[in-house]
């Protein structure tokens, strides 16, 4: 596949530069809302639609910043951007399923710090993606971190009924499992060429 | 608003200390976990990324703490990371001055200190509540706990991906890299075992005090 095909930069995204597993982004919300597949998934679509909004946006505005010479206010900007959507969506939640909301709890709101959608943000930029590209790599990137959310979140569901020794439980070992996840997710590497 | 009001705790050696290992924003709290193993392949990678969050660190505390009384509660979160913002722009510049090597290795994560939960936490938690010299000593404090904290990671990394430590070789030629280490999974691995390895140390002496009767 050419590396500017639209199905490349979506495995890419996906599956061979997993933004969880490959390139460390997002990893507070992975740790911190991986332990419930029910609260996982609702966190993994929040995260893929702010995801989308927000590598729209990016678009737009980099263009504008360009265009007027202005690249230096690029951060401040895609941030501004990405704090409004996470805004939106959490309002969304709110109204339609308060017990959700109270679930994701302060994870909701911390999505702005979800470095996962300010990374894409920054990444489609460097790549120099056009829009269509850039909205796949988005979708791909939202895709890969539901996938890793979800894989992880089967997997400690499953933990806590071993037994382990108790120094071993909670952090270390989720961060075990992570490492192991990674390393499966690497036999990915030559695909898509 | 009411931090004006409220009596300030003496600024103590608490205040330095508690980021440096009680607190440690990623042992302990689990914080900033992104750049703590994106970049701690090679320990010096690792050095430079701490020196550029506590710089960050140091200086929205500065200026949070100054503004804490005028900034309005409502839009506090969207203030703070706006300020945080502006100074990884400055880092960012200063580091593509410096070394555009550095620059190279660090990639896209000088610009994704702004998401960095470790400083946003304490410009929420500390910053916005305490006055100037308490910020700024607590943001050192922090920062330096960051910092130890990559550079252990990375020094174990890259003792065992490459075989050398700040780029000096350890073992001569007949070392065989372990090449995981420096990979991507290698990063969860090392953090992880340094978490035991903690753990280990607190139940041993949990046992050690129990059994002098404390």
């Amino acid at each position: 596949m050419a590396p500017d095909s639209l199905a490349y930069i979506f495995l890419n995204a996906f599956l061979v530069n997993n933004f969880v597993l490959a390139l460390f982004l997002g990893l507070c919300p992975f740790m911190g809302v991986s332990g419930k597949i029910k609260t996982a998934a609702p966190m993994g679509a929040a995260v893929m639609f702010v995801m989308l909004v927000a590598s729209t946006c990016a678009f737009g505005i980099n263009h504008l910043l360009v265009r007027f010479d202005i690249e230096y206010l690029r951060l401040i900007a895609y941030i501004a951007v990405i704090a409004s959507a996470v805004q939106l969506v959490e309002m969304t939640i709110k109204k339609l399923s308060p017990t959700l909301f109270r679930m994701l709890g302060i994870f909701l709101p911390l999505i702005t710090t979800n470095c996962a959608i300010l990374g894409m943000a920054l990444f489609q930029t460097f790549l120099e993606y056009s829009f269509v590209q850039s909205l796949v790599y988005s979708l791909g990137a939202g895709a890969g971190f539901s996938l890793a959310l979800l894989l992880m979140a089967g997997m400690r569901e499953k933990l806590d009924l071993a037994d382990m020794p108790d120094t071993c439980m909670g952090a270390a070992a989720a961060l075990m499992i992570a490492g192991l996840l990674s390393l499966a997710f690497m036999g990915f590497a030559g695909l898509g060429g | 608003m009411t931090s004006a009001t409220r009596a300030t705790p003496p600024l103590d050696r608490q205040t330095l200390t508690e980021g440096l290992w009680k607190e440690n924003p990623v042992f302990v709290m689990m914080l900033g976990l992104c750049p703590a193993l994106a970049v701690s392949n090679t320990a010096a990678n690792a050095l430079a990324m701490g020196l550029a969050s506590t710089f960050v660190l140091l200086g929205s505390s500065l200026l949070i703490s100054l503004l804490r009384n005028f900034i309005p509660k409502q839009v506090r979160i969207a203030s703070y990371i706006i300020i945080i913002a502006t100074f990884v722009t400055a880092v960012d510049y200063i580091i593509h001055a410096l070394s555009l090597e550095l620059y190279n290795a660090l990639g896209a994560f000088i610009q994704l200190i702004v998401v960095n939960c470790a400083i946003l936490g304490r410009a929420e938690a500390y910053a916005s509540k305490h006055p100037v010299r308490h910020s700024l000593v607590n943001g050192f404090g922090m920062g330096a706990g960051f910092t130890l904290a990559l550079v252990m990671v990375g020094a174990v990394r890259e003792v065992l991906g490459f075989g050398s430590l700040f780029g000096v070789s350890l073992f001569g030629d007949q070392f065989q890299p372990w090449a995981v280490f420096i990979l991507p999974p290698g990063g969860f691995f090392v953090l992880s075992l340094w978490l035991v390895l903690f753990a280990l140390v607190a139940k041993r002496r949990a046992v050690k005090e129990v059994r002098h009767g404390t």
